[in-house]
């Protein structure tokens, strides 16, 4: 079972951002790293600068590195960057919108976990297209997963494993609106928020965290408990998506978990403990509203 | 510019035929639709019929198969794009990659529209369901400014269809999971969005409470018009202050854009709304027929009409205006 | 939000008087007449409910003091009037027998309805829809249908529930000529 991390969501400090890479590349028991700002076009330029050194840090040592496209591409400055970016020979491309799809055909690459592959049918049509990797979305139920990964075998099938779960992504920017601001000219608010803006009922209860213009769970997602229960699905690869805390400890836990060296019930003490604060959940995984923590498959 | 109108039954269907719709759409009564909402859509007899009599009056019938195909379960889909197909669909509105790919082997004939729910936002996007799937037609998602619009039909070779009226999704469509995060329904898998099963309401004091599962969406004081517990357009609270995060209970009308939009060379004009009655389906049809006409004549559209007819009560053109972002 | 004006006028006031009196047992046979005449006509609207047909349904209308409880069996559906609703009901909806009119007349919307809080609904709202929805799916006024077969006393006691004109097909259509896509 290949660990792979996920791009960073929300929008860090550049300086932190560069620091987190070098210690995953330098650190962390992962395989495969995704970069680039997926969320949001207009935070790209600040990563642009230490992108090359980043990048060059992971490939030294030893991981694979995977260049994640934009979720939502409406703007000619996007589709310019995008096409740039399936230009690019040296690295596989993560494809998080059929746009970059088409520029992408024929030739190696993968599908990140914003395009819609629910089904066997449009699993093998991308593998067709030259998909090698897909991460499927958050919201699939194990089932649907074992009959994609089964209908693909050929290609790496990755789960969205551990962190806040996106969920969903808006022309409009929460974080502008929530500070009253217009998205033009937000004042990247959203770097206030290096975790998500918690989003809670009028209860007080925890329910969504705000990410400029993404919308992600409150709860963090933890497929620990069911990692057995993927493995024997046929995914290729957990993907741990990065939240403010330590996620090379994060890295080791799943690692040693998947690699039967730890229990999944003192792999959850310590991923609590890690991640102090907010609660897990694996509804998704068991047809169940994603906020909710069900009982391992068995 | 054509004006495609929903029908959630079939007496919807003919009423919306009367009321002056160029396409009616309609769905399935099953999770092959995104509006499977209980005691709502066509089976396949009413489908062959509301075809004929849609025909008969000169007016286009559209079937939408627009959720996505559920693993190991695709011939449910491939059933219903084949029966759709069977009984004249003057054409089917798709969203997953997978069936659209069987449509395009099998149907080869079949003109196909890209549902809003595969959210092809860009030139390129909708070029690349174009080269691979013969679509016709892209329904564009909400996200989206008039001149954008703009820009993207000069650049595309198929027909753009946009929302003008009804239920706003403030979320890019067919990318959203918040209503399977507090419900386990979802509009991309279950073709439900806050699903009714999921919902509640309680008097509590003087305040009424509405839940969508176990969360709790919004509280009306006495004097409030209720709204349906809609998981983005609900009250929630950050570090910032209570308030609506992500959109007010709000209806699109952009009955003020229609100008806009036929500048730009939009050819058709949607109606969101299989899920309500009959009487919201004759007056919006009526009144977009109207405005049709009144903006092909040269003269001024009458606006605010609907007001009624739109959740809270109030509307917004969305993101047709830059501002709204 | 302010909360809006009415749009549903309140049961006439001489109607509401004549029925203040009346016992509950001559409504019995009308009710039952009333959903039969659905049953034969319209069997489809029980079945549009599917699931929800074995479902027990209060209907309040706030104006009067009667209530009724509605099991909508697709094989054998009942309607009963009673004085105040029982507690094991699936759902309830109450509100001016006007606007619970205008939902089994199909010639108010539901969802408008219910916006501006004409409606109250209680329970199981997923069956409430699917009542609302296999009544709208019919495409009459089945209060309206009904009474005007009881004339003399049905065809005025309709003109003062509905009110509106019937709809006139828009001509345009006519003129379209049907050019096939496929």
């Amino acid at each position: 079972m290949q660990l792979t991390l996920g791009p960073v969501l929300f929008n860090w400090q550049s300086d932190v951002w560069r620091d987190f890479y070098f210690q995953i590349a330098d650190e962390a028991p992962i395989d495969v790293v995704v970069v680039g700002e997926i969320v949001c076009s207009k935070r790209s330029p600040f990563f642009a600068e230490h992108m090359p050194t980043v990048i060059e840090r992971l490939v030294a040592s030893g991981k694979q590195v995977v260049l994640g496209s934009l979720i939502l591409i409406s703007l000619p400055r996007e589709r310019r960057q995008m096409a740039e970016l399936t230009g690019t020979e040296d690295f596989l491309v993560e494809a998080n919108d059929l746009t970059c799809v088409r520029g992408l055909r024929g030739r190696p690459h993968a599908i990140g976990p914003f395009v819609n592959v629910y089904n066997e049918a449009t699993a093998a049509y991308l593998a067709d297209l030259g998909a090698t990797r897909i991460c499927l979305p958050p919201e699939l139920p194990l089932r649907s997963i074992a009959t994609i990964a089964a209908s693909v075998p050929e290609v790496t099938t990755e789960v969205f494993a551990f962190g806040k779960v996106p969920l969903a992504i808006s022309a409009r920017c929460y974080h502008a609106r929530i500070h009253k601001l217009t998205k033009d000219n937000c004042r990247f608010v959203c770097e206030q928020d290096p975790d998500g803006l918690a989003v809670k009922t009028l209860e007080g209860d925890g329910f969504l965290s705000v990410n400029g213009v993404q919308t992600l769970s409150h709860s963090c997602a933890s497929y620990l408990d069911d990692a057995d229960a993927l493995a024997r699905a046929g995914v290729g690869a957990l993907r741990l998506s990065p939240q403010k805390c330590d996620m090379v400890q994060v890295a080791h836990v799943f690692r040693n978990v998947v690699e039967g060296r730890l229990g999944a019930g003192d792999g959850n003490r310590a991923l609590s403990e890690i991640y102090p604060g907010v609660p897990f959940a694996n509804g998704f995984l068991h047809g169940l509203p994603g906020a909710e923590l069900a009982e391992p498959v068995t | 510019m054509e004006l495609i109108c929903p029908a959630g039954t079939p007496s919807a269907l003919e009423v919306a035929v009367n009321a002056g719709a160029d396409a009616i759409y309609c769905g399935f009564s099953d999770e092959t639709n995104a509006r499977n909402f209980p005691g709502l859509n066509f089976s396949r007899e009413e489908l062959g019929e509301g075809i004929s009599y849609a025909h008969r009056h000169g007016v286009k019938v559209l079937v939408a198969i627009n959720t996505f195909a559920r693993a190991g379960a695709t011939d449910v889909w491939k059933r219903a794009i084949d029966d759709a197909v069977g009984a004249g669909a003057d054409a089917l509105i798709m969203a997953d990659v997978g069936m659209l790919a069987y449509t395009a082997r099998h149907h080869s004939s079949q003109r196909i529209h890209l549902s809003v729910q595969a959210a092809a936002a860009n030139p390129d996007a909708i070029r690349f369901y174009v080269e691979s799937f013969g679509v016709r037609r892209v329904v564009l998602p909400r996200v989206l400014s008039v001149p954008e619009i703009a820009k993207i039909i000069k650049e595309v070779s198929c027909e753009t269809e946009v929302f003008v009226y009804g239920g706003l999704c403030v979320m890019e469509e067919g990318r959203c999971s918040l209503s399977s995060y507090a419900t386990g329904k979802s509009p991309n898998m279950q073709g439900v969005c806050s699903p009714p099963s999921h919902v509640s309401y309680r008097e509590e004091g003087d305040k009424v409470v509405s839940r969508l599962g176990k969360f709790t969406i919004n509280a009306f004081a006495e004097d409030e018009a209720t709204a349906y517990p809609t998981l983005c357009k609900g009250r929630f609270t950050t570090s910032h202050g209570t308030g609506y995060i992500f959109e007010d209970p709000v209806s699109l009308d952009a009955a003020t854009m229609l100008p806009g939009l036929r500048d730009a060379g939009v050819t058709a004009l949607k109606i969101e709304g299989r899920q309500r009655g009959r009487a919201y389906i004759e007056s919006v049809v009526r009144t977009f027929r109207q405005a049709i006409e009144a903006l092909e004549a040269g003269e001024a559209i009458k606006t605010g009409s609907l007001i009624a007819m739109s959740e809270g009560q109030m509307t917004t053109a969305g993101a047709y205006r830059k501002t709204w972002r | 939000m302010p909360k809006p004006d009415a749009t549903i006028s309140p049961l006439p006031h001489a109607l509401s008087l004549a029925m203040r009196p009346l016992p509950l047992w001559p409504l019995q046979p009308l009710l039952a007449m009333f959903v039969g005449r659905i049953r034969t006509r319209h069997p489809g609207m029980f079945e549009r409910l599917g699931e929800h047909s074995q479902k027990r349904f209060g209907l309040k209308p706030t104006d009067l003091p009667f209530a009724f409880v509605l099991e909508p069996k697709p094989s054998r559906p009942v309607a009963v009037a009673t004085r105040q609703l029982p507690s094991n009901l699936d759902a309830r909806i109450s509100g001016p027998l006007g606007a619970l009119l205008g939902l089994v007349s199909g010639e108010c919307d539901g969802d408008a309805l219910f916006f501006s809080r004409e409606l109250h609904i209680e329970g199981d709202m997923e069956a409430v829809l699917a009542l609302r929805n296999a009544i709208d799916s019919v495409g009459v006024n089945l209060l309206g249908e009904f009474l005007a077969e009881l004339s003399p006393l049905g065809a005025p006691v309709d003109k003062l529930l509905r009110g509106h004109p019937p709809q006139r097909p828009y001509a345009g259509n006519a003129r379209k000529g049907t050019q096939p896509w496929n």
